[in-house]
Parts: structure tokens; C-alpha cells; sequence
């Protein structure tokens, strides 16, 4: 099982496997939009150069030309940050990627608040909601290396469209790497039945952190890396529901569209009543700065998290 | 010498178009009757597909970016066999998979289309397949004129200059008229051919109903090595019918009873014109 240094960006791993999987099979293809250095490819452009496709700042045609590539089997990568990836060739991903069943990886890089300090024009707290809209979209944000890595085997193995995002933050290993990955089945990253977190992506770390201060006070909070937020793993949901007091979402998105109005609409059409809360990026100008600033300012952090579970035991 | 076989085919097609967008009720006239003769050259004479090759990687693609004029599409596969012609008394009709606009769920079409400024940049990705493959395919894509206003076309037209894609060939469906009126007025995409000579294609013009030439200028691709090609095709909007051509109304309008009686009766008296001519 490969294994990646604690504080290695799920980035540099999704590269990595890449790589690995272009040594293998010559039918890999990475298509970039002056996006080799933010997807850390630099590497394989300069060991591939014959199978990496830069088709310059234009996002609209990275998208087009990666369909037309997978439509002739190829195993493609279609690399660009987040934000311009699934907003401005959004028309390109339904129609050319999904409506047209071409297999391409569709790979959001610095995903959520990733750039920050940058401003809204860089966050992508949108791209669940839209792609969730879209079918046959299976959309992932795994939670650490392990997740990632294996997320990028999965996506290539699988024959239709996958859309993966994924930060630049240094990860902590979360997942024991003896865990089997599978698209649509989530991974429990720790037990307890207080409370479960239900996260996706780089939040699930904030969601252990606070399970851990949570035990301090004697609540058990069960974490639930949902990296695959389409397919929902509704059996792992509802036996949280039927297991847990409260179930708090937390994603880096917005609070509209994402991983917690999936599950909102899970449970309660599967008739699942209990204290429920949705984390996130509410509906406002999003405050700028470092990831882990905005995520503080949101309640994304281990107290603040903690705190959520709480006022929500409060009302059991 | 124009092919009489050819021309004959046009007037059937042309017909067939009429016919089933009456039945349908829906269907873009205007378009698929300036493409129809363009459509006819490619599938009768230049491409390398038919029903039996269409899994075969080596073949070649046909992409209708102007997904819109999908009438023309569907009435050529279906002489070259791809689909019993019968097929197409359901075209936009409840659960029909001849929709009105191309769907892979049809054989013979390569890429679900629709959306204008689509079909160029997933031609220059199965092109640049081609190159890395070393497969001898060409890529064929057809886009209107009114279309070329769309910027993903002009990113693709940048990436396949860049990658010297000499295996792709667009040819515009140069009717001039778009769904508001003059495209020329709506907002102006001339000069086409030196717009793409800017962008380093290698660009020829031609009568888009004029058979001989259309196949002329389609066997001489690529028109320069390391270059794609882009054959202008002069068009007239809903040629073959007096009453259609040069009509910007008549983008997707459905001709009525008796509309539809005076178009066969123009296409009827053509081919006896061609016949008499003929014989």
C-alpha cells in the first residue's frame, strides 16, 4: 500500500498517482489550462511531454478537448482550479462530459476556499450543487491521501464521467490505508453515537478534531468521511440517523446545494427526524483569507465544531 | 460535371427533411436545407464510415457542431443505412430517441451536440487523439456561421493551430442568416477566412451546393501540411425552396399544409428538370 508523508497536499498525491498510473498505461492523458503548476504536474509534463495537453487559459475548450480525447478511450485528466473549472465550462462538463457519457476526469484543483485570500472569483463553494444537478456526475472531495489517491484509481477504472476535487493543504492521515475504497461507500474515521459528523473533503479533519475534544466532555461523535457526495452512501446516513442523537453536515461549500442538503433530503424522505445542522459557507459574501481563517470564521474548526454538536445535544 | 446521382439525393433528402418536420412538427428548416448538399458530399463521398465500421477507431468523424440542423443529419444516415428511414416517423415525438437535436443514442452519431460552440474543441481532442495513435482518421466538423459568435470556438481554433492538426477540417455552413436576422447584423462574425488565417488554419472557399466543387475542395484536405483546414461553405438558407430561401424566419419554423404542398411540388418539378435534362 502506498504511503504518502504526513503533511503532503492531497494535490501532490493526485499527481503523483497519475504519474504512476502514465508509467503504467500509455493511454493517460493530463489536459491543463496553464494549470500544471497549481495541479502539480510540472513533473509529468516534463517526464510525459507527449501526454499532456495544454490548451492555454481557456477552461471551455480544456473541457471540450478532454471529452473528444476520452471519447477515444483514453484515460484523460481534465486539470484547472475548481472555480473556473465547473463554473465557466459548466455548459461543457453536462453536455460534452455527461449528457455525452465521455469518461473524462474532471479534476477541480484548489477546491473550495483553497485560494482564500484571493476572493470570491477563485472559491469554488458552488461546484457540488451544480454538478449534483447534473447527470450521470459522480462527484468526490476526498479527505486525505489515502482518499485521494484512491479516489483517482477508482475515477480511472470507472468508464463515465467523475469529477474530483481536492485542496492544497498538507493532510493529515485520517484513513487507515488498509480501508477499502469504493465510489458511493463512505469511510467511518471514528465511532460514537452522541453525535455524527458527516463531512466531505479537507473537513473532515476539523470534524475529528472536534470528536476528540467532544470525548473530553463525554460525547461520542461518530466521523463520516463522505467523500463521494454523488452517489450518496444513504445507508451509511441513515444508520447514523438511526444510531445517533444529532447529525451535523460539514463541507466546504456553500450550505445551498451541497453534502448537507443531500443528506437533509435523504433522511428526511426516508422519514428520519432528529437534530440535524448544516455546516458550511452560508449564503453571504464569503470572508476572505487562509483556508483555515475562513474556515474558523464559518464554525469549520475543531471548537467551533464541537460547539455545533453541542447546541444541538442541548435540544435532544 | 455535377454527380446526377448526388443531385438526386439532395432533392430526396430535401424532401425527407420536409417531410418529417412536418409529421414532427418541430425541426430547424431553414439550416438543414442550406447543410443537406454539404452533408451529402460527406457521406457519399468523402467519409470513410458506414454501419458495419462505425466501432472501427480508424474511421472518420463526422461532428455537427450546429446540432440544430439534426433533420439533415438524421434523413443521410439513414439512406446510408445506419437506421431504417421508418425510424424517423417518431423524430421529437414522446421517448423518441430522434430528438431534435444529435444524441449518441442514435447510430451514426459521434458526440451529443446541441449547444452551439461544442463541436470544435471536441473535434480538436479526437484529433489530437489521432496524431498521438498515429491512426489516419480525419475529423470532420460542420458549425454555422452565426455559431463562429460563440468563444469557445475561438479557443479551439488557437489549440488546433497549436497542435498543427492537419487531420481536422470545419467547414461553416455559411448561410448568413441567423435566427434574428442578418448575422451580419446581429453581430458580425466576418471576415471568417482571414480571422482563421490569423489563427493559422489554412482556409478555402466554396459554392456549398455545388457538388463537384464541394468534393474537389474535400479531397484536397489537408489544404496545407501541418495546418487545419477550414472550407467555407456559401450556403442559402433553406435552399431548394423559393419561398424558405433567405427567410431568417424560417430558422425552425414548420411549414403548414399547404406551405408543404407548394415545397414538394418545387422539389417534384426539379427533378423532372433533372431528368429531362439527363435524358
Amino acid at each position: 500500500m502506498k504511503q504518502f508523508d504526513k503533511g503532503t497536499e492531497n494535490l501532490k498525491v493526485f499527481s503523483a498517482t497519475v504519474q504512476e498510473m502514465a508509467e503504467r498505461d500509455n493511454s493517460c492523458y493530463v489536459v491543463t489550462s496553464d494549470s500544471r503548476g497549481s495541479g502539480r504536474l510540472v513533473l509529468f509534463g516534463d517526464v510525459f511531454p507527449d501526454r499532456i495537453i495544454e490548451v492555454g487559459i481557456a477552461e471551455q475548450n480544456l473541457v471540450g478537448v478532454a471529452a473528444g480525447l476520452a471519447s477515444t478511450g483514453k484515460i484523460v485528466f481534465a486539470v484547472s482550479p475548481a472555480c473556473f473549472l465547473t463554473a465557466r465550462a459548466l455548459e461543457q462538463i453536462k453536455n460534452d462530459v455527461a449528457y455525452s457519457d465521455n469518461p473524462v476526469n474532471v479534476i477541480g484543483i484548489s477546491a473550495g476556499v483553497s485560494y482564500g485570500a484571493l476572493g470570491s472569483t477563485h472559491h469554488a463553494i458552488h461546484d457540488f450543487a451544480v454538478l449534483r444537478a447534473i447527470h450521470n456526475m459522480i462527484v468526490i472531495a476526498p479527505a486525505d491521501n489515502y482518499e485521494t489517491r484512491q479516489a483517482i484509481l477508482a475515477a480511472a477504472k470507472t468508464e463515465h464521467p467523475v469529477y474530483v476535487r481536492m485542496g492544497k493543504r498538507p493532510m493529515e492521515h485520517l484513513v487507515d490505508p488498509e480501508t477499502s475504497f469504493q465510489i458511493g461507500k463512505s469511510i467511518q474515521i471514528r465511532d460514537g453515537n452522541d453525535v455524527a459528523f458527516i463531512a466531505c473533503g479537507e473537513t473532515v479533519y476539523q470534524a475529528a478534531e472536534a470528536a476528540e475534544l467532544l470525548s473530553t466532555y463525554g460525547i461520542q461523535a461518530r466521523v463520516i468521511s463522505m467523500h463521494t457526495v454523488k452517489p450518496l452512501d444513504r445507508d451509511c446516513l441513515l444508520k447514523a440517523a438511526q444510531e445517533c442523537n444529532a447529525i451535523v453536515t460539514v463541507e466546504e461549500h456553500s450550505v445551498f446545494g451541497g453534502l448537507g442538503e443531500a443528506c437533509a433530503s435523504v433522511l428526511l424522505q426516508a422519514g428520519a427526524s432528529l437534530p440535524f445542522k448544516i455546516v458550511g459557507i452560508p449564503d453571504e459574501y464569503t470572508v476572505t483569507g487562509g483556508q483555515l481563517e475562513i474556515f474558523s470564521h464559518y464554525n469549520i474548526s475543531g471548537i467551533g465544531l464541537a460547539g455545533v454538536a453541542q447546541s444541538l445535544l442541548s435540544k435532544c | 460535371m455535377q454527380s446526377i446521382e448526388l443531385q438526386k439525393k439532395s432533392l430526396e433528402y430535401r424532401k425527407k427533411i420536409l417531410t418529417y418536420i412536418k409529421k414532427a412538427k418541430a425541426g430547424h428548416t431553414g439550416g438543414s436545407l442550406s447543410c443537406i448538399d454539404i452533408l451529402n458530399v460527406l457521406y457519399n463521398r468523402i467519409l470513410n464510415v458506414s454501419p458495419e465500421r462505425f466501432s472501427d477507431p480508424n474511421r472518420d468523424r463526422y461532428i455537427q457542431s450546429k446540432g440544430h440542423s439534426v433533420e439533415a443529419l438524421y434523413v443521410v444516415l439513414a439512406d446510408r443505412g445506419f437506421f431504417p428511414e421508418s425510424d424517423l416517423e417518431t423524430l421529437c415525438q414522446y421517448q423518441s430517441h430522434y430528438v431534435g437535436h444529435p444524441t449518441r443514442k442514435v447510430h451514426g452519431i459521434e458526440q451529443n451536440t446541441g449547444a452551439l460552440g461544442h463541436g470544435l474543441p471536441i473535434s480538436v481532442g479526437i484529433a489530437i487523439a489521432g496524431i498521438k495513435d498515429r491512426l489516419y482518421y480525419r475529423v470532420f466538423v460542420l458549425l454555422g456561421d452565426g455559431e463562429m459568435a460563440e468563444g469557445s470556438n475561438w479557443e479551439a481554433a488557437l489549440t488546433a493551430s497549436h497542435y498543427n492538426l492537419d487531420n481536422l477540417i470545419a467547414i461553416i455552413d455559411r448561410n448568413t442568416l441567423q435566427i434574428t436576422g442578418n448575422t451580419k447584423d446581429v453581430c458580425n462574425t466576418e471576415p471568417l477566412d482571414r480571422k482563421f488565417e490569423a489563427f493559422g488554419w489554412s482556409v478555402q472557399f466554396v459554392d456549398g451546393h455545388d457538388f463537384a466543387a464541394m468534393e474537389r475542395a474535400l479531397r484536397s484536405v489537408p489544404f496545407e501540411k501541418n495546418k487545419p483546414s477550414l472550407l467555407i461553405a456559401n450556403t442559402v438558407k433553406g435552399k431548394g425552396i423559393s419561398f424558405i430561401e433567405r427567410v431568417a424566419n424560417w430558422h425552425h419554423k414548420v411549414p403548414s399544409d399547404e406551405q408543404f404542398v407548394l415545397a414538394m411540388n418545387e422539389l417534384e418539378e426539379a427533378e423532372k428538370l433533372l431528368n429531362a435534362e439527363n435524358n
